[in-house]
């Protein structure tokens, strides 16, 4: 088990370590050198050029040799200090994902968890159940070919412009401040449903055709061929088969959220709704590097989370890791 | 009465091509306390009638037959109505006995788990458990383990305990050493003679590619060839005086113990058995026969020669006898 | 199947091809995007760039599938976009599945420390979100083309195929036929050559159809970031326009009706495709 988490642990380690490099390495040696474009944009507006070049001089610090270039971003990354948004000036980029975060969160983990939950039930159900198998399959597989994007514009088509039910556009109502009230709440809900429904959709073809095709596997088994033998009813076979199916999801589930956290960012843009991923697309159209390295940032970490929660979670449900019998899963 | 009768057993397996007869008419019956091994070249039909006995599901089919242990008939044809026979009154220890339990539950729980399903409380046989466990010499941690922490012999064990727990009445074990080294194959074999001395199994079908395995524990042999069965007798008959050519050219070729001839192609029988999705008439064993005659078209009744019971399906032992 | 010796499997594989529908649906589909990519182009007389009619127009008979807020022709942006999009699941996939099968295979026949390396290089890029990553490099690139696309969508797309890779060469490593192989002293290459790769095949196959798919929707998710390559026409692109532009409040669904529909459709098929060949591949999961 000790192994098993330091393995781990050691890969996310490396794997944050290559994301920060990169995140430092893209701005400074991609062809049109940024850094400078950047920096003369800011010069554009008088009271920017001397927070920017103050900033630009701790984090960059052209004058000093690569390596401590390299060194000082590292000391800046940890104390949070990412720098100024250009295209929010003068918030400070931290702080503005900060402000983001929860909203992508409050989509996303509801629609992962949920979504996850409910296409592995419904995937165990219509295994090897002909006539709801060869329906859904179909369907299944078109959900999760189906560009986020698009699901999220005919959602937004047909409930938000054509029924008139949600809005689309926004995290809540632009008349209001946000405070704390029921009428605030029920507005977030309100604007918080579409988005949720789109990315919980798509994946939920997703997770419903694993969970299908993993059963089917998992019946052919000898296990269960000596469980029939026995004489056992078909509850306990599935039942069985169904755990058993259950572990490669979750390792599926880790293998998903980069994609899954590529969906967010397009359905937060088709919707507007100010999480991350259309503050890191704004940022990308509006050219404020600054902003687009701290989202990279974010979205990294939070990746890595994700799948440090999802490797406990494995851990707990399958015995053999726990035991030390699996090196990896 | 015998314990166990089959009568004209057909079961097929069904392919795109039609109809391959793998079991093509079996008629037999075991006496009480009979350990009867089934042997036979890979592709026999051996394995398919020790199956049709316990789990007959597609792309096996059902054509006709009958089997009855003790009074009742066994509606082999029915999966679901099987259920109340398999495990109490018919088990199986399977070829792929290693990989027989779920990987992700203990032992204990596994037991637990399958005898709820016939009523049984796992806590009520607790000792009744730790008696068989004793008797195939496992310790009794076992479990509390989980199935991929034991050994390949453990497991097997393990399965022997369990497929054996309801005493039932005919056990068949399948291939079950062909996997193992010979230390172990030997000691598995003894256990599976004490479960019939000691009355956990009323009878078992043994059914294997190694006759000199049969040789240290069955009291009879029957040998199958392309889906019919050929002969039938004690140990000893089939051993020192086969009767029919296939019988004697299995025995020839008996290598040294523990290898396994059915790997290999028969020395010194040219030709292989025939497709079993036309097979021909008469006697199947014909084009490898060095025997045959005119009235090997026809085929061969399977029946009893002498007083023994010994049965054989061949025209020239037949006219050899009468 | 048993005592079926002597036939011929190539016509067996032809049999459950054709009875499977899966895989008859999911070619289908596939056919019928790849011969409008190619004819559509000369089925209209259009440009995809090009103000050929009147703005905001619904489908009709001069229009077939309507025209966009600047009066550009929807159909003929359809069918300029459908080309790329072959060209970079085509390219993307294959590169991906190239890169991956190199390193997983290298990683589960070499084993020991090769194996140690590689397989943490792997997992290590297999944890970095994709797109984020490729959203960074393509925001700092100021000129972009289908081509970088595809190669930076292979680059980065391979890990999962990797891994896959090596379980199935551990697999077959330990498989009796290698063994023997080793045994009588074969070189490697031809035991990668004679038994390893052609049992490989079919798996290969089926990886190939999901990072094409895989690689299609990356490419499509890019372009409607506005990242996609800087000229030309795509169906993600297609959709940013409709979506930048008020389609949406405008209720002109012609215009990103189709593009998302057509992804989805030819995506889904491919994948349906593949559930046809796992079946064929694998007798346990034919029906019966």
């Amino acid at each position: 088990m000790q192994r098993y988490l330091a393995q781990k642990l050691t890969i996310y380690i490396l794997t944050f370590f290559l994301a920060v490099t990169i995140d430092w390495i893209i701005p400074r040696f991609m062809p049109g050198n940024p850094v400078q474009t950047m920096l003369s944009r800011a010069a554009l507006r008088a009271e920017a050029v001397e927070v920017m070049r103050g900033y630009y001089l701790r984090a960059f610090g052209l004058d000093v040799p690569v390596w401590q270039q390299y060194l000082n971003f590292w000391k800046a990354v940890f104390h949070g200090d990412l720098g100024v948004s250009v295209y929010l000036f003068p918030k400070p980029v931290i702080r503005v994902i900060a402000e983001a975060i929860p909203y992508t969160l409050a989509i996303l983990v509801p629609a992962i968890v949920l979504s996850w939950i409910a296409g592995n039930k419904f995937g165990a159900f219509a295994a090897r159940r002909r006539w709801l198998d060869n329906t859904v399959l179909p369907l299944g597989y078109f959900l999760t070919a189906t560009p986020y994007m698009w699901l999220g514009i005919l959602l937004a088509w047909g409930f938000g412009v054509g029924l008139g039910w949600f809005p689309i556009a926004g995290g809540y109502s632009f008349a209001m401040t946000p405070h704390l009230s029921w009428k605030f709440v029920l507005d977030l809900l309100w604007h918080w449903f579409l988005p949720f429904v789109s990315l919980f959709l798509v994946m939920f073809g997703g997770w419903a055709i694993g969970m299908r095709n993993m059963i089917i596997y998992e019946l052919e088994a000898d296990y269960v061929q000596y469980l029939e033998s026995l004489g056992a009813p078909r509850k306990l076979i599935r039942r069985y088969a169904f755990r058993n199916a259950v572990l490669p999801q979750i390792t599926g589930l880790a293998l998903q959220i980069g994609t899954i956290a590529a969906g967010a960012v397009v359905t937060e843009t088709v919707f507007s709704y100010p999480g991350i991923g259309k503050l890191l697309v704004e940022a990308i159209q509006n050219q404020d590097y600054f902003l687009i390295q701290g989202c990279f940032l974010f979205i990294i970490i939070g990746v890595l989370l994700a799948n440090l929660i999802v490797d406990i979670a494995y851990l707990i449900v399958d015995p053999r890791t726990r035991r030390g019998m699996v090196g990896e899963i | 009465m015998p314990l166990l009768e089959v009568q004209d057993l057909r079961v097929y397996y069904q392919t795109i091509r039609g109809d391959v007869k793998a079991l093509d008419g079996a008629s037999f019956s075991l006496a009480e306390g009979e350990i009867m091994g089934l042997a036979g070249e890979s592709g026999c039909g051996k394995s398919t009638l020790g199956r049709s006995l316990v789990l007959l599901k597609p792309p096996m089919k059902y054509v006709e037959g009958r089997v009855t242990l003790e009074d009742f008939s066994l509606p082999i044809w029915d999966r679901e109505k099987m259920n109340a026979f398999r495990f109490s009154k018919i088990s199986l220890i399977p070829q792929y006995a290693m990989n027989a339990l779920n990987p992700t539950r203990k032992v204990k729980k596994i037991f637990t788990d399958i005898l709820a399903t016939k009523g049984i409380k796992g806590s009520q046989v607790l000792p009744e458990l730790r008696r068989r466990l004793e008797m195939v010499e496992l310790p009794l941690d076992v479990l509390n383990m989980y199935p991929i922490e034991l050994s390949g012999g453990m497991k097997q064990r393990v399965v022997m305990v369990l497929s054996t727990f309801l005493n039932p009445s005919l056990l068949i074990a399948d291939e079950i050493t062909s996997a193992l080294d010979v230390s172990t194959q030997r000691a598995v074999v003894k256990m599976l003679v004490d479960f019939r001395d000691r009355r956990v199994v009323r009878a078992m079908i043994v059914i294997t590619h190694d006759i000199s395995l049969l040789y240290q524990i069955a009291d009879s042999i029957l040998v199958m060839y392309a889906g019919k069965l050929v002969e039938k007798g004690t140990t000893e008959e089939i051993l020192r005086a086969p009767k029919h050519p296939y019988t004697r050219f299995l025995i020839a070729s008996l290598p040294d113990i523990g290898v396994r001839y059915g790997e290999r192609k028969l020395e010194g029988v040219p030709g292989c058995p025939p497709l079993l999705l036309q097979p021909p008439r008469g006697c199947r064993f014909r084009e490898r026969c060095p025997h045959a005659f005119e009235k090997c078209l026809e085929e061969p009744p399977f029946v009893a020669i002498g007083p023994s019971g010994r049965q054989v399906a061949c025209w020239q032992a037949l006219e050899e006898h009468a | 199947m048993k005592g079926e010796k002597g036939k011929k499997p190539k016509n067996e594989f032809l049999y459950f091809a054709w009875r499977n529908w899966k895989l008859r649906l999911g070619l289908a589909i596939v056919l019928f995007f790849v011969v409008l990519a190619i004819v559509g182009p000369r089925l209209t007389p259009h440009q995809p760039w090009a103000y050929v009619g009147p703005p905001a127009r619904p489908p009709s008979k001069e229009f077939w599938f309507g025209t966009t807020m600047f009066g550009q022709d929807v159909f003929t942006q359809f069918v300029y976009g459908l080309y790329p999009v072959f060209l970079v699941g085509a390219l993307g996939g294959g590169l991906a599945t190239l890169i991956g099968t190199a390193i997983g295979f290298t990683a589960g026949y070499r084993g020991g420390w090769v194996d140690e390396i590689l397989n943490t290089f792997t997992n290590v890029v297999l944890v970095i979100p994709t797109l984020a990553l490729l959203l960074i490099i393509a925001a700092y690139l100021g000129v972009r083309s289908f081509f970088i696309q595809a190669v930076f969508i292979g680059c980065t797309a391979w890990p999962w195929t990797a891994r896959a890779v090596r379980a199935q060469t551990l697999s077959l490593k330990a498989r009796e036929f290698v063994d023997l192989a080793r045994i009588s002293a074969a070189r490697p290459t031809k035991i990668i050559l004679t038994e390893i790769a052609p049992n490989m095949l079919s798996y290969l196959v089926m990886v190939f159809i999901l990072q094409f798919g895989g690689a299609i929707l990356n490419a499509a998710t890019l372009d409607f970031i506005g990242l996609g390559p800087t000229r030309g026409i795509s169906l993600g692109l297609m959709m940013q326009m409709a979506l930048l532009w008020g389609a949406l409040p405008l209720g002109l669904w012609w215009w990103f009706v189709p593009p998302g529909l057509a992804i989805a459709l030819l995506v889904g098929a491919l994948y349906i495709t593949n559930v046809g060949l796992d079946e064929i591949f694998n007798p346990k999961l034919r029906e019966m």
